[in-house]
């Protein structure tokens, strides 16, 4: 596709900033670029376009169209432009007649084997062959139009939900290949066959959906014609305009290009000067969007006096007004406390901000908790105790300067896949891995990508692991003296390392417990602590564990004890899932901390918020979100605000999530769809897309960027106006009239955001926190100096073995993710045609315990724990090792977490979803807990018609 | 677990026994603070009635922190007053 408002500069920008600049003369101008930059970029740099068809920037050269060819004074022949680096003192002319001819020669070719259907082709307008044949003022073509391979109907593509591939018009540019190849690291496409019989290939001829392609989107991008193409610009046209924002999904936050026709989104490509993808996206981003316009969208208020009872649509000020009351009413019953709410880690910074204002200004307690609660709070609170700080140390392009990547209890290349695809990138170009999973995740092993170490450790055991890992390094003298006396504590030091010699810790003592070999782990940290930059990127799989916390310090120990702090290609890098859960949890979600995480019992903090906020506020933490379902079932705690959050169906134990829901007086769901959560809400308020306001989100990067409104929203208001009406119900008195404003007052209140406003994110495209007067730009790299806190604190990581055992009863061990082509709970994801890829839940089964169940691939199978049962269907793998099974969470009637189990962080709370004993057996269909919630579920979505 | 109170006493105890690598003087400081720290006050007025009761179910350490809290902590801080009149 052609760039809409942006030029594309041929080639890739040369990495190396530092490159010696070199001077040309282009058609008689002089132009200064880096060294290694190619003549083609230098052209456009200059603002000539040579013209071109198999280069683009998004993918290193390839010189075989010979469109772009040039001369070059002292220079035999006519080298293709974007193959040749310049040179100093190069002089070089883009436009002579020898070159027209040749070109014109070159589409002469081109043309004569294309269908000339331009102006009903979808492409129409927007089609770089086009272009190139009015470029280089083709008038005929001398061996005709009737070529080859115009093929007949019927030969196109249309298996991807997407997009179509019509092999009629592709020009063999290699593009899509490359693309998959190089940006995306699938390397799914291939041209079969030779000279005219040459076809673009998916996987072994097969069709895009049953390859291996996952979808991205990349080739798509990258073609210049028609051949690949967005099934939506088919149907709807070209669009005119682009408006740059952020994608809603995951924890990369992608930055895209949303191109649209009057309010109609056409499609959203990523955008290339986005700094956490650089023009690449996944699935999800790129073409799952349809949920904002899906028929299940909830578009007017509702309320209802019962959860048996249908809804009711009300007006905006009657919804509002009704949930001020019965907040309201029920305080004023059970008291100050009894009431709190929920952030959404999707909703935007400045939403989040005003929903935790709302509770503390407005309810008047510090009852504020996030979904960062159930996966990263270890992290939370695991990195402030090492560093001093929240968050993950690096920006995305770190990975490229590492030697030793160490990925831990993370499945990139389903969960953040346009980071893996970077990470996949510098592992080709020869970094080392070392993978830390139970299963064998793709990453192990993916064309061209070998891990060089995977150890697939017994569920449970992350921080015997780690610290077997720190016996290695220090009793074998692989530790950084001269770092550790410089940036940590000596003595904390010293007790840590005298703690993890013990013999009782070497891997040899835990082999038979953790389930991996001495030698193995052995080989790994040697490996880490000596193979160069090392950078330990980590999931969920580290975090959603009894010893989460514990397991998140033993990484930072072993990252302060190598050394692998403080600049480019190391650090500790926690994979953050959701879109804004970072900012969630920087805007002061949790119910111990305000913004900036500083404690609430911190007088001069809470001094600065009650001077702003025209009112004292409470000094003791309020209650986490499973603290608040236990106070419900005790009944002291009766009504919650929900935003954009699904706790019945993301949060562990199920019937214990019901139970605490359903002994609340007043529920209130804010939410695009009525999903599980909200059949337990007396208040559902119709939510907006990311695509229907303005806001930031910040990524894993602590990256705050833009998010723009590219339409008005659909349900009448944005999110954060909806918390302003229910503010002023309650007599707050806001009056912000756009988000800026709402950014504004939390760079004067947090002094990490100090330096934020949407000019500067105008100005910068983004800036990574902390951004104040000491940094002004942001902070790419944390700790270079010395960490936030002073010196870095090594913490004893003791391993204690979950409660959670398996035995006679529960001989297996269950532990859960997620799927490329869906987001979490699937709210967005179901809703759109992702569903083809993953219509269902699947239990993933080791072949022997199959066996031993009488289990084939595709039964029905029950999956019970002490805590509830399910049923869904086997997959037959032996990505799980005997003993494990694993399974996704993506459908609600799947109903994964009614096994799962309360134990938790012991710091945090934060669920073990990782660990839950199970047993599988044959199964004649639904538990009778999915029947029970399949017929209450469908009798609490009942709407009430209109009057 | 049932719930509230022994899920309370299963919480002090699992932050103990986190802490248990410290020594039991400084695992039942950080307890303590950890508490002090994170719990909303009916939880925290919870326990320590729990603590005083003849069979509490707490750990040496965990039954030392609740000790520490309640000499420790001033008097729980009520909460701001709501006017619920609408």
């Amino acid at each position: 596709m052609a760039w809409i408002g942006e030029i594309d500069l041929g080639t890739p920008a040369m990495v190396d900033v530092a490159a010696r600049r070199v001077t040309l003369t282009i058609d008689g101008q002089t132009v200064a670029v880096p060294e290694g930059t190619s003549v083609m970029r230098a052209a456009a740099l200059m603002g000539t376009t040579i013209p071109k068809l198999c280069a683009t920037d998004m993918l290193d050269s390839f010189g075989s169209c010979r469109l772009c060819l040039v001369e070059i004074e002292g220079r035999a022949g006519y080298p293709a432009s974007c193959t040749t680096p310049v040179a100093e003192g190069m002089v070089v002319s883009t436009q002579t007649d020898k070159l027209k001819a040749l070109r014109k020669g070159v589409m002469e070719l081109y043309i004569s084997d294309h269908p000339l259907d331009c102006l009903t082709c979808a492409a129409n307008g927007d089609c770089e062959l086009q272009d190139m044949a009015g470029a280089v003022g083709l008038r005929d073509v001398r061996y005709g139009y009737e070529g080859k391979n115009h093929i007949v109907e019927g030969c196109n593509d249309e298996s991807n939900p997407y997009f179509t591939f019509d092999p009629a018009k592709c020009i063999l540019c290699s593009r899509c290949v490359r693309a998959c190849d190089e940006v995306q690291g699938t390397f799914a496409l291939t041209v079969q066959g030779r000279g005219f019989d040459s076809r673009i290939s998916p996987s072994q001829n097969q069709d895009f959906l049953s390859s291996e392609c996952v979808s991205c989107g990349a080739c798509v991008q990258a073609c210049p014609t028609a051949t690949l193409i967005e099934k939506k610009v088919i149907e709807t046209g070209t669009p005119d305009r682009a408006v740059v924002t952020t994608c809603a999904y995951c924890g990369v936050g992608c930055s895209f290009r949303a191109e649209m026709r009057g309010e109609e989104l056409v499609r959203m490509v990523p955008w290339k000067e986005g700094k956490a993808n650089r023009g690449h996206s996944c699935v999800k981003g790129r073409f799952a969007w349809g949920y904002a316009n899906h028929q299940e969208r909830i578009l007017s208020p509702m309320i209802r006096a019962g959860i048996d009872e249908p809804w009711r649509e009300v007006s905006w000020e009657e919804a509002i007004a009704h949930t001020a009351r019965e907040f309201r009413r029920i305080q004023g019953r059970y008291g100050t406390r009894s009431i709190g709410g929920i952030t959404s880690s999707r909703c935007t910074n400045e939403e989040t901000f005003l929903v935790q204002k709302l509770i503390r200004q407005g309810f008047g307690n510090n009852n504020v908790d996030t979904c960062a609660r159930v996966c990263h709070s270890p992290t939370g609170y695991g990195l402030k105790t090492a560093f001093g700080t929240s968050a993950g140390t690096q920006d995305f392009d770190s990975v490229e300067h590492s030697d030793v990547i160490m990925v831990i209890g993370a499945n990139p290349t389903d969960g953040h896949p346009v980071f893996a695809s970077r990470m996949k990138q510098r592992l080709r170009q020869g970094a080392k891995l070392i993978v830390v999973d139970p299963r064998r995740i793709d990453l192990v092993r993916t064309p061209h990508v070998a891990a060089d170490h995977h150890l697939p450790l017994r569920p449970g055991t992350n921080v015997a692991v780690l610290t077997a890992m720190a016996h290695v390094i220090v009793t074998e003298g692989l530790a950084d003296e001269a770092f550790i006396r410089e940036r940590c504590d000596w003595d904390e030091y010293q007790d840590w390392a005298d703690f993890v010699s013990d013999p009782a810790r070497s891997p040899e003592a835990v082999e038979a417990l953790i389930g991996v070999s001495a030698d193995d782990l052995r080989a790994a940290a040697r490996l880490y602590a000596t193979g160069g930059n090392g950078a330990i990127y980590y999931g969920l799989g580290v975090t959603e564990h009894s010893q989460g916390s514990s397991t998140v310090m033993a990484i930072a120990n072993l990252a302060m004890a190598t050394g692998n702090l403080g600049r480019e290609g190391v650090g500790v890098n926690p994979l953050r899932g959701q879109n804004n859960v970072q900012g969630a949890c920087d805007m002061g979600s949790f119910p111990h901390e305000l913004s900036g995480y500083r404690h609430v019992s911190d007088a001069a903090t809470r001094a600065l918020f009650e001077e702003a906020w025209g009112v004292p506020l409470d000094a003791e933490p309020g209650l986490r979100i499973p603290n608040m379902l236990d106070a419900a079932t005790d009944g002291v705690f009766k009504a919650l605000f929900i935003q954009g959050e699904d706790i019945l169906q993301s949060d562990p134990n199920t019937s214990h999530v019901a139970a605490g829901l359903a002994a609340m007086e007043c529920v209130v769901v804010q939410d695009l769809f009525l999903n599980e959560t909200a059949n337990y809400a007396h208040v559902f308020l119709p939510g907006s897309t990311f695509l229907e306001k303005d806001g930031t989100f910040t990524n894993a990067e602590r990256r705050i960027q833009r998010v723009r409104k590219v339409m008005r929203p659909k349900n009448g208001y944005a999110d954060w106006e909806i918390v302003q009406l229910v503010a002023n119900a309650l007599d707050l008195g806001w009056d912000y009239t756009h988000p800026s404003e709402i950014m504004a007052e939390i760079a004067r209140l947090t002094p990490s955001f100090a330096a934020v406003s949407y000019a500067a994110l105008d100005e910068h495209g983004s800036l990574q926190w902390p951004a104040n007067e000491g940094a002004p730009q942001g902070t790419p790299t944390m700790h270079i100096d010395g960490f936030v806190r002073g010196k870095g604190k090594f913490v004893l990581t003791d391993y204690v073995p979950t409660d959670e055992r398996t035995g006679a009863r529960f001989p297996l061990l269950l532990t859960t993710g997620r799927i490329l082509s869906h987001y979490n709970v699937g709210a967005q994801t179901r809703r759109t045609d992702n569903v083809v890829w993953h219509p269902e839940d699947r239990l993933e089964i080791h072949p022997h315990d199959a066996e031993n169940r009488g289990v084939r691939d595709g039964d029905w199978v029950s999956l019970r724990s002490r805590a509830g049962e399910t049923t869904l269907r086997a997959l037959i793998t032996d990505r799980v090792a005997p003993g494990v099974v694993y399974t996704t969470f993506h459908h609600a009637e799947t109903q994964a977490n009614v096994v799962t189990t309360d134990y938790s962080d012991w710091a945090t709370n934060c669920p073990e979803y990782k660990v839950t004993a199970v047993q599988v057996a044959l199964s004649n269909g639904p538990s009778a807990w999915q029947e029970r919630y399949a017929e209450f579920a469908s009798r609490s979505r009942r709407v009430e018609p209109a009057e | 677990m049932t719930r509230s109170i022994d899920r309370l006493v299963y919480m002090a105890n699992q932050i103990a026994r986190n802490f248990a690598a410290t020594g039991p003087e400084a695992a039942a400081r950080a307890t303590a603070d950890h508490i002090l720290a994170f719990w909303d006050p009916r939880m925290k007025a919870q326990i320590i009635a729990r603590a005083g009761e003849a069979e509490p179910g707490l750990s040496e350490s965990a039954a030392a922190a609740i000790a520490m809290i309640e000499s420790k902590a001033p008097a729980a801080v009520p909460a701001r007053e709501i006017n619920s009149q609408r």
